[in-house]
């Protein structure tokens, strides 16, 4: 019995197992079932979307930034250079805190606040897999830090890349300019696809200007990376096209001649060849070094230049606005000569002062003692000894509508043309312009005060010696440029459509007068003639910063040095042959002959000395034996 | 009694007589080193092509096997006769983990014997089913609710403890091979719908009281992982994004990026069936399951030719817990259930998990190469 039952159970536990096993069988098909559909799904059904989804992780497209194009002067010197420079970037996919990294990365290097915030701004606007940089310029000492610890900074990578290096450093910067860090206004206007790979753009001067061309294409290389986003290697690339070589006018030694000289003035001066309108010299004071705002100036440094009262950043050459005073002289005379306002024999009588009708204030000769220039006072010795008489009297008869149409064909009142950007208009005034501006009518007192180069009338360094070029080149309407050759291809020099076709008598006789100025005993500016190997043509310029009543007299000891008087000089030379034209000012310099002529004397001696063949007297060879030696200093 | 022996003797000469002397299933032995290989070949390629992993994992499984072959070697009844101990020993250890456990990573799993560490939930893996083997197969089945209980208690000690550890995975694989036992031993319809319906309404319970957070969190993540993309969801967008990729053939052995270039976490132990799946496609996943499959249908034909109702229960469990093992993992692996720390049997890099599998192999082969008996005897 016992035996039966056993059995029964024991054939019955066989019969539940069974069952339950073929019942399991069918749960683990069924599961597999499951699970392999799942495969399936993702594999057969997905697999193109996953396949992209493999791609996106590793493949990435990364930027080469193109090499940005040199800048070298007309000697072939070295101006605008690249230079390596290490960055420390964080690819934000390849983290799960940034916050944290960075945090860390701060325990093994200094990161300052700034770093911090830029980096955050910029990694809003990233995508994700690209980097971004945190720190740039790292130290050779900072990069072996990074490397040892980057095992512990997933994320991180430390890239190369040229950085714009400038070494003749505070010589040119006004005219070159500098790069900077794309900024936000920037990133707006700019297409965003060729400055990726870059951070860099031109921020003022030609670097701004000749942006494009500087830059040239970016270029891509498609790489696999792992999940540190370490590139593992490249699949693919499609080169970066380089920026093109820019050679330009500047003689980095006459600018280094120019800049020694008003080294320790507020000015400027420009130098042009007559010939083609290229600048020569180019010079702004106070300057400074570009190189601060390549690296990133410091907020301290950068105040400092912004604040300081000597306005270091301000380009005078091409934006500073300055009443002309007498350099515009020889100018209204040729004007009222071609237009026979008068002729060459009419002369005036100077009793030192001039009186228009109606009005009873008398306009002061600034440039004679008392009684004035005296009887016979013609253009000629108006301009040598600058007579203000002379020119109030012609000035009136030829009106303003002639002074100032004929004014603009010389460039005044409006903008050279030249290559920079930011380039200031002046004012040539007018009778529209006064009623624009001042809303009010034109008076002949306004036309008196512009003929002496006062009143309303302002005009910029720059445009000094562009009117100076066309007077030496007889009415060839020269444009200024810096850009001599793009990749040693020559640029053909540029000439404004308005060409002045004025009597070779007027020119010739202007010529002569401005020869005289330097060269007569009773020229302004005969102090500089002394040791004179070729014809130096000029005219000297005083221009009133606060203006002295009229029976007051000028007394420069009584005023404070920031309100003494602006010096000027316009020249050309040689005379017979013009090859330079300069304009030049000296802030609160007083007197254009004491103080700007003998600049502008410097400056051109060592410019001519390399085209005259005769021995170049000494102050030019000692000028530049020591504007080579502290180019090599640098 | 004499007769059938004899006649099984006359049945079985040359090789079958070995295999009586020397308990080995050939036919195991064969498919469980397929599965060995093609695991060390992928292996290779999941750990970045270094010999290193392979060769200590070929180590682990060669310690398996000898230990299987040992295991082999004790008659099934042993098993049977010292379960009780077996478990006993097996929840002392667990109760050591709690006062004398090592962390890592956060859990207490570890006990250090000084020379060797070894996770006691690994012999909690077999020493509960065996135990209620033991305990339903000198029952009545289908088993009275009262054993039911009592295995449910047998299951649940060692399950709770090592849910404090805390291991979830684990403890819900411990419990799940228990309560395999009771289900191949008959555990009646009724129950099973009761177990169904208590399950889903402990889970929120489960939920609020047992889970950690972290637990949640994976949970919530195979819901959407792209809500966390660089933490809890990268394990599992990576992985996918290595299945699908691989297509139907795959991207070639050692040629799959997403594994070769870092992107798969743990490629190398949890989630080496990515891997697999992105170097061989559909076909290698479809190959390692088939090699599964009959694993599992041929230790279940071990199961219903077992000679005692203890043989057959803990062979079945052994074999579907297998089966779970696979399934869990690469269901976690592809998405489609949250990441447990469940490995790829015999084909995920990791030693104690090996020893364990290989130790239940041996029981089977030992339930496999018992003198067949026939009818009533006894």
């Amino acid at each position: 019995m016992m035996r039966d039952i056993a059995i029964s159970d024991r054939q019955q536990e066989q019969r539940i197992f069974s069952t339950r096993v073929v019942l399991s069988l069918c749960i683990v098909l069924g599961l597999t079932s499951v699970v392999l559909y799942r495969y399936f799904d993702l594999q057969i059904n997905r697999h193109l979307d996953y396949v992209t989804n493999s791609n996106k992780n590793r493949i990435h497209i990364r930027s080469v930034a193109p090499t940005r194009g040199l800048i070298f002067d007309r000697r072939g010197q070295l101006l605008a250079d690249n230079r390596p420079a290490f960055t420390l970037n964080i690819i934000p996919d390849r983290t799960q805190n940034t916050d944290s990294l960075i945090a860390q990365l701060g325990l093994l290097l200094s990161i300052s606040n700034k770093d911090v915030a830029r980096f955050e701004k910029r990694a809003k606007r990233s995508k994700g897999f690209a980097p971004v940089p945190l720190k740039y310029n790292l130290t050779e000492e900072e990069r072996a830090i990074l490397a040892v610890n980057s095992h512990l900074l997933a994320g991180t990578e430390v890239s190369a890349q040229l950085m714009r290096f400038y070494p003749q450093r505070e010589l040119l910067t006004h005219t070159l300019g500098y790069v900077g860090r794309i900024n936000d206004r920037e990133i707006r206007t700019i297409d965003p696809e060729n400055y990726r790979g870059t951070d860099f753009i031109g921020k003022i001067g030609l670097e701004k200007y000749y942006e494009e061309t500087l830059l040239g294409k970016v270029g891509t290389e498609q790489v696999e990376t792992d999940a540190r986003g370490r590139v593992m290697r490249v699949l693919g690339k499609k080169d970066p096209v380089s920026g093109s070589n820019l050679t330009i006018h500047i003689d980095s030694q006459l600018q280094r001649v120019a800049l020694d000289a008003l080294k320790n003035e507020r000015g400027a001066l420009v130098a042009i060849d007559v010939k083609t309108g290229g600048i020569l010299s180019m010079v702004s004071t106070l300057s400074y070094d570009p190189n601060l705002f390549t690296s990133g100036i410091s907020q301290k440094q950068y105040d400092g230049l912004l604040k300081s009262p000597d306005r270091p950043l301000f380009n005078r050459a091409l934006r500073g606005q300055y009443p002309p005073g007498s350099t515009v002289k020889p100018l209204f005379g040729l004007i009222g000569l071609q237009h026979k306002v008068f002729d060459l024999d009419y002369s005036i009588n100077d009793p030192g002062y001039f009186f228009m009708e109606g009005i009873k204030r008398p306009w002061r000769d600034h440039n004679a003692d008392q009684g004035g220039h005296g009887q016979g006072v013609d253009l000629a010795e108006a301009i040598i000894e600058s007579c203000d008489v002379f020119f109030y009297t012609t000035g009136v008869k030829a009106g303003i509508d002639l002074l100032s149409k004929e004014s603009a064909l010389f460039g005044l009142g409006d903008i050279t043309g030249i290559d920079l950007p930011g380039e200031k208009r002046g004012i040539m005034p007018s009778r529209d312009w006064k009623k624009e501006n001042r809303r009010q009518d034109w008076f002949n007192g306004d036309t008196i005060n512009m003929s002496i180069g006062q009143g309303f009338m302002l005009t910029t360094p720059l445009q000094l010696a562009v009117m100076s070029a066309r007077i030496a080149a007889r009415g060839k309407t020269v444009v200024p440029k810096l850009l001599k050759s793009i990749n040693g291809e020559e640029i053909a020099p540029e000439y404004a459509p308005d060409q002045i076709e004025y009597d070779d008598r007027y020119w010739d006789y202007i010529h002569k007068a401005m020869i005289d100025v330097v060269h007569s005993d009773r020229g302004t500016a005969r102090g500089i003639s002394k040791g004179l190997n070729y014809k130096l043509a000029g005219k000297t310029g005083t221009a009133q910063v606060i203006s002295i009543h009229e029976k007051e007299k000028y007394d420069s000891s009584k005023i404070d040095k920031r309100k003494w008087d602006h010096a000027l000089f316009v020249a050309f030379a040689p005379a017979d042959n013009p090859k330079v034209a300069l304009g030049l000012i000296v802030e609160n310099g007083e007197h254009g002959s004491r103080t700007a002529a003998p600049i502008a004397r410097k400056v051109i001696d060592r410019y001519l000395s390399d085209y005259l063949q005769k021995r170049p007297n000494n102050d030019a060879l000692k000028l530049a034996k020591y504007s080579s030696a502290s180019i090599e200093d640098n | 009694m004499y007769k059938y022996d004899f006649v099984r003797q006359l049945d079985t000469k040359g090789g079958d007589r070995r295999q009586n002397v020397l308990h080995i299933d050939f036919t195991l032995l064969i498919i469980l080193l397929v599965l060995c290989m093609t695991g060390l070949f992928v292996l290779y390629s999941a750990s970045e092509q270094s010999l290193y992993y392979v060769k200590r994992q070929a180590t682990f499984m060669m310690t398996g096997f000898t230990g299987m072959l040992i295991v082999a070697q004790f008659p099934v009844r042993f098993w049977e006769r010292w379960a009780g101990l077996f478990y006993g020993s097996a929840l002392l250890a667990l109760i050591a983990v709690l006062f004398f456990g090592v962390e890592a990573k956060g859990a207490t799993r570890w006990l250090n014997l000084g020379f060797a560490r070894f996770q006691p939930s690994e012999i909690a893996k077999i020493a509960v089913p065996m135990m209620v083997s033991a305990y339903l197969s000198r029952r009545l089945i289908p088993p009275k609710l009262k054993h039911v209980a009592g295995a449910l208690l047998i299951v649940g000690i060692p399950a709770l403890l090592i849910i404090r550890q805390p291991d979830l995975g684990t403890s819900i694989l411990v419990f799940t091979s228990g309560f395999f036992v009771l289900f191949l031993a008959g555990l009646r319809k009724r129950y099973l719908a009761g177990a169904f319906f208590a399950t889903l309404a402990a889970a929120p319970l489960l939920w609020i009281y047992v889970m950690r957070d972290y637990q949640k969190q994976r949970v919530l993540t195979l819901l959407s992982p792209e809500d966390d993309k660089f933490g809890a969801g990268w394990n599992i967008i990576q992985s996918t994004t290595a299945i699908g990729s691989g297509g139907f053939s795959g991207k070639g052995w050692t040629e799959g990026t997403q594994s070769q270039l870092n992107f798969l976490p743990e490629s190398h132990t949890d989630f080496i069936i990515a891997v697999m799946a992105e170097e061989f496609g559909l076909l290698g996943v479809i190959g390692l399951c088939s090699i599964y499959l009959l694993l599992v249908g041929y230790c279940m034909i071990i199961a219903i030719n077992a000679q005692s109702q203890f043989a057959r229960l803990m062979a079945g469990s052994i074999s579907l817990t297998f089966f779970i093992y696979m399934f869990v993992n690469m269901s976690m692996v592809s998405g489609l259930l949250p990441v447990v720390g469940v490995p790829l049997p015999l084909v995920s890099y990791g030693g104690s998990a090996i020893v364990t599998l290989f130790f239940g192999f041996g029981i089977l082969m030992a339930i496999s190469s018992e003198p067949k008996r026939i009818g009533t005897w006894r």
